[in-house]
């Protein structure tokens, strides 16, 4: 184990401690000092996250750990729980995306919300600096537990920031819808976490995955696939997937910063990251892989499918992030761990970007969000357009961009693993990822102006001068704005280089980086000389040439002699890919690089016929196409089937049956009715008549009953 | 002189409330006397009496038994008592409580609490079950004036009594089984009848688990419960969800784990099923209040659920679970009602849902102590809350209870809806002029600080209670 001068618990404290700050006293110190020390405070988890991975990085590949325990969180009888903080290629990947992109939105905020009264200003950044505490505990946690503070404290705040701007009642809202569909999740990821620690005996990553060397993957339906596929749904509320991500869309009700940040770069990947963080325990329950794989496809095609028709520029936003984290899941279904925390890396750089650029548009035409009102902002706002377009062009997968390499990576790894149909998923969403975002660029900032005339109309109203007067208005995002897009810009035109695969000679440094971290047990082997699984198994020295899913294989196999598929008939790789294939493999990705390029150009394409070129030719297919629009307006109607479905019949059951009949505060009226009554009457028995005292009795009486008669009838 | 020492807790709070009827006997007129005060010294005594005779397993007159166990009760106890003390000095006087009686009724129940939580007989244990219902009776309705407390009061007293009746009934029955109403002779007993149990045994179990169900408002013996919590002063409520709850629980725990271990199969049955009712019951009606005394009670209905999910997976961790989840519970419901009692003022004193909107905007700091007990309450880490529901459920798995554990996650985790929605109304609505909070002095402010840092210290710290918690229970069982 490495040792380090600066402590790992500094990440999370000194966010904290901006929090408590802005909390305490943000409403005696100015703007200025309070959005400072917000900075300051992210910013400093930043260099000292940065320290920690500078060391890291000097440790040679296997001992690539950092572990502190703060102190001792529960040790009695046989629950041992540290909090502890572990850094390895993975946490130091995501503690720097959050610390990082969590210290620009900051900054980014410093300006956006400059119009907020002084209390409201501190508890804007007191909120969002305790999300970036939490954020770090999660992913810096050694143990489910820890992780879970996290996971539940994002979530908290999430909840807060969605509903920032309580007055709009769609906000709050938002924020309750949020919450409501996260806790179905967090029941799960409890659950799961329940039947972790009752199968392990440890809720440790590492000393799980350790432990997961004894098992073989599941062929049947087991308690593993069980198990993960908890802690899966929970990944599904946190990250919004069929069926719970009907949250995040409506999550854009609170300030732009917040979604470029939590519902964007950071904590709607949590699921991602968790999933990652347990490879080796997801690799033992194909049935669970094959779910979180098809789970994963789906979200990406059908929320991108609505984002094609959205008209609010942040909901087009939304249903990407879905769509994306969809990859994601994608990647991780087929055992391309790698390729899922690649692409989630990347996209944090672009989305991240957009969410910025578009917050920079609203704040521009003051608060305006449907793209029908805009356009033409080319011109007005150069900083936004031109760092807009890197994202746009990086999403839609064109390379060399950041997105390109990230996505490719995810589809070779579906396509190489046998899951065709899942392939062509994944490239369909290409296709319409590439049109959808090129669409949201040309409404917004080529075509004719509209925000002109809508905007001149409502609030000053004067004849022909209006185009003059507004253009007067337009301001291109201020210092402490575009100095976060223009480095978020750099970062989604270069993130992707340091994945670059072999087939481009490449040398995809961030698969050597991160690969330790999804086989930790195989790492962890020679730190701790002691275990038991000191010997890595023959398998595993030999298998690794044919990437992910040979070295799964092999690794989850490490006890037997003859490593088969894991489980071949369920479409995962045959772990024998020879030198030979991969010869022949390299060709098959070129070819499919250069394919997943023409889809992206053509999807650029159709969008620059329709929505640049030709606009009128777009109403016209939207005309003759107007159920299928309709459908996809209305999101599939999936929040109206919720509604119908779980939400009304909860609501009937829980307001008319179960309180009138449960609760007797409706019975007599609340217990001042009867009150009135004894004042009135005076005479205290006649309590007994109004009721409820007879039917509390007889409930305890019919109680008896049962009891006894339990007993007795047996 | 063993004798005494076993009984020196409840000696010394006892001569505490006798001391705090004689000063408010002696009392002048119009004069003030600080008889909260003599009562926190009782109370101060009795937690040092019981810290003196840890390990020392001191027997008193054959029926008392200071074992670490009760120890630990007796400290729990005594500590809702004082921060309910804490809590009152404002409010008594603001309400028009009388002072003299509401204190000695507050140390009187105190007594029949940590009473019933080391005796050893039936018998005793009823003395001090209604030693301490009774005092609680009285508590609830002592403002005389107000219509809803007077009725609260008679509603609980004639349904507590009916319940009394029930488990009166059930040490009968127990007597007949085993010629004793010492637990011993009647553990004896059963253990040699327990391949095949007559109906007497039946009867006594029975009755004696619904008994102690009415007094910990499980469902379906709940029904008393709304209606007495919303109506006694909020104080008083703090006060009884937490006190008469610990001190249910622990007379439950000892009789059943020791008279009627021989037939857990049979009781943790039926108790599952009244768990998971409770648990649901709680949950869901909860959800639908709007009155926050109201959904508090509720939110205790559902913690009793939880509490029976620790009794019935009385393994050796459910076991310290549950004393673990009764000293985390205690401390943020109580406190959660403190905050309630000192936003009431004379005229808005119900507890309306309505009255937290804005909160955080006129009181800040009540608002932040009002969410850290809510969200302990809602399971939420790194708060006790969520350390006390882990153990339950990781005892609850462990045993195989898993319907139990999977029922009581989901009832938890849809409860913090309502938890967190007075949240919400504080921090998330601003309407600063109709708030208006009297002001509340050094006691009740210090008071509140306690139970807050209590609160994170459990959840943030919690090993050396769980390990005083194991210890203590590995005396007895």
């Amino acid at each position: 184990m490495v040792g380090t001068s600066v402590p790992l618990a500094l990440i999370p404290l000194l966010p904290f401690a901006g929090f408590l700050f802005n909390g305490v006293f943000g409403r005696k110190v100015s703007k200025s000092v309070s959005g400072l020390v917000a900075c300051l405070a992210v910013g400093g988890a930043f260099v000292v996250a940065a320290l920690n991975v500078w060391s890291l990085v000097q440790q040679p590949v296997e001992q690539r750990i950092i572990e502190q325990t703060v102190f001792w969180w529960i040790s009695s009888g046989d629950l041992q729980l540290p909090l502890q903080f572990r850094l390895d290629p993975l946490g130091a990947l995501m503690v720097l995306v959050v610390s990082g992109i969590g210290t620009l939105i900051h900054v980014y905020s410093t300006a956006y919300m400059h119009e907020e009264a002084d209390g409201e200003y501190a508890r804007y950044f007191s909120y969002l600096n305790l999300f970036a505490a939490f954020m770090l505990v999660l992913v810096l946690g050694a143990n489910f537990p820890v992780m879970f503070v996290g996971w539940e404290g994002v979530g908290l705040c999430s909840y807060l920031l969605i509903g920032f701007w309580f007055k709009k009642k769609s906000a709050s809202d938002a924020g309750k819808k949020a919450f409501v569909v996260n806790r179905i999740g967090d029941f799960a990821f409890l659950i799961g976490m329940f039947m972790a620690f009752k199968e392990f005996g440890t809720l440790d990553f590492l000393a799980i995955a350790e432990k997961t060397t004894l098992y073989q993957p599941e062929v049947t339906f087991g308690l593993l696939s069980v198990m993960t596929l908890m802690f899966f749904v929970g990944a599904t509320g946190k990250s919004a997937q069929i069926p719970l991500y009907v949250w995040l869309p409506d999550a854009m009700e609170g300030p732009t910063p917040v979604s470029a940040l939590i519902h964007a770069a950071t904590m709607v990947t949590a699921g991602v990251y968790m999933i990652g963080r347990n490879a080796d325990l997801f690799s033992l329950a194909p049935q669970t892989m094959l779910i979180i794989a098809t789970i994963g496809a789906l979200t990406a095609l059908m929320a991108a499918t609505i984002g094609l028709v959205q008209n609010d520029i942040k909901r087009v936003l939304a249903y990407s992030t879905v769509s994306q984290l969809g990859y994601m899941f994608l990647a991780m279904g087929v055992g391309a761990f790698t390729g899922g925390i690649f692409h989630l890396y990347t996209h944090a750089f672009f989305k991240a970007l957009m969410f910025l650029g578009s917050g920079a548009v609203i704040h521009a035409l003051h608060g305006e969000q449907d793209m029908r009102k805009m356009g033409g902002l080319k011109q007005h706002l150069p900083i936004t357009f031109w760092t807009f377009l890197m994202g746009t062009i990086a999403i839609a997968g064109v390379p060399p961009l950041a997105g390109f390499f990230s996505k490719d990576e995810i589809l070779w790894k579906t396509f190489e693993s046998g899951h065709t149909v899942l392939w062509v998923v994944g490239m369909i969403t290409a296709f319409l990822t590439a049109t959808y975002m090129f669409r949201l660029l040309y409404m917004t900032f080529y075509c004719e102006p509209k925000w002109a005339h809508s905007h001149g109309h409502g609030s000053h109203g004067h004849g022909s001068n209006v185009d003059h007067a507004h253009e007067a208005h337009l301001h291109d995002a201020p210092p402490a704005m575009a100095i976060p897009l223009m480095i978020l810009a750099v970062g989604a035109v270069l993130a992707g280089l340091v994945g670059v695969p072999h087939a481009l000679n490449g040398s995809n440094r961030i698969e050597a980086f991160l690969e330790p971290s999804f086989h930790p047990a195989r790492a962890g082997a020679t730190m701790f000389p002691g275990s038991t699984h000191a010997v890595p198994s023959p398998q595993a020295d030999v298998a690794p040439a044919a990437g992910d899913h040979a070295a799964q294989a092999a690794d989850t196999h490490g006890e037997m002699t003859v490593a088969p598929a894991v489980g071949g008939e369920h479409g995962l790789a045959p772990a024998g890919h020879g030198a030979e294939a991969a010869h022949a493999d390299t060709a098959t990705e070129l070819g499919l690089m250069a394919l997943s390029v023409v889809v992206a150009l053509a999807g650029i394409g159709l969008a620059t016929y329709f929505f640049k070129s030709n606009p009128q030719k777009a109403d016209q297919v939207q005309q003759s196409f107007a159920g299928v629009h309709r459908v996809l307006l209305n999101k599939y109607y999936v929040d109206e089937f919720y509604d119908a479905v779980v939400v009304q019949p909860i609501k009937r059951t829980s307001e008319r049956l179960l309180w009138k009949v449960v609760d007797a505060g409706v019975i007599d009226g609340a217990v001042n009715g009867t009150g009135f009554i004894v004042r009135t009457g005076g005479a205290i028995m006649r309590l007994v008549q109004t009721g409820s005292v007879r039917v509390y009795a007889a409930s305890v009486f019919v109680g008896v009953l049962v009891v006894i008669g339990y007993y007795l009838a047996r | 002189m063993d004798n005494l020492q076993a009984i020196m807790p409840m000696l010394i709070v006892t001569l505490a409330a006798m001391a705090t009827m004689l000063a408010e006997a002696f009392r002048r007129k119009d004069e003030r006397m600080p008889i909260g005060g003599l009562g926190v010294i009782g109370l101060v005594g009795a937690i040092a009496a019981a810290g003196l005779l840890w390990d020392r397993n001191a027997v008193g007159f054959g029926v008392i038994q200071a074992d670490n166990f009760s120890l630990f009760v007796t400290v729990v106890v005594a500590v809702i008592g004082l921060f309910t003390i804490m809590f009152s000095s404002e409010v008594v006087e603001r309400e028009g409580i009388p002072s003299g009686e509401y204190y000695t009724l507050t140390l009187f129940s105190v007594v029949g609490m940590m009473m019933m939580a080391s005796a050893t007989d039936l018998l005793v244990i009823f003395i001090a079950l209604e030693i301490m219902s009774i005092a609680v009776y009285v508590l609830t309705g002592i403002k005389r004036t107000d219509a809803a407390g007077t009725e609260a009061s008679f509603k609980y007293f004639l349904l507590g009594s009916f319940s009394s009746a029930f488990f009166l009934y059930g040490i009968a029955f127990s007597y007949a089984v085993s010629g004793s109403t010492r637990l011993d002779a009647l553990s004896t007993a059963i253990a040699q009848s327990a391949s095949a149990p007559g109906p007497m045994v039946w009867l006594a179990m029975g009755l004696l688990l619904v008994g102690f169900a009415f007094k910990v408002s499980a469902v379906p013996f709940h029904m008393w419960t709304p209606d007495a919590y919303e109506g006694a002063p909020t104080v008083v409520t703090g006060f009884m969800s937490t006190g008469v709850k610990a001190a249910a629980v622990a007379a439950f725990l000892r009789v059943f784990l020791s008279a009627f271990e021989p037939l857990r199969g049979d009781w943790t049955q039926l108790l599952t099923w009244i768990a998971m009712l409770t648990m649901v019951v709680g949950t869901v009606v909860g959800v639908a209040q709007t009155n926050v005394k109201r959904m508090l009670a509720y939110s205790s209905i559902a913690h009793a659920g939880y509490l029976l999910a620790g009794i019935i997976a009385a393994s050796a961790i459910g076991k310290s679970a549950v004393l673990f989840y009764l000293a985390s519970y205690a401390v943020a419901n109580v406190g959660a009602f403190g905050v309630i009692a000192f936003i009431a003022t004379r005229e808005r004193n119900t507890g309306e849902l309505t009255d937290f909107t804005g909160l955080w905007y006129a009181k800040p700091m009540l608002a932040v102590l009002m969410a850290v007990f809510l969200l302990s309450l809602g399971g939420f880490p790194p708060m006790a809350g969520f350390i006390a529901k882990w153990y339950i459920f990781a005892a609850a798995v462990n045993e195989g209870f898993y319907t139990l554990a999977i029922v009581g996650v989901l009832t938890s985790v849809v409860s913090v809806f309502f938890y967190l929605r007075i949240v919400v109304m504080m921090f998330m609505s601003s309407n600063k002029a109709e708030l208006e909070v009297p002001p509340f002095g050094i006691v009740g402010t210090l008071g509140l600080a306690l139970a807050a840092i209590a609160t994170f210290y459990l959840g943030i710290l919690p090993t050396r209670l769980i390990d005083l918690a194991t210890q203590s229970i590995s005396t007895i069982f």
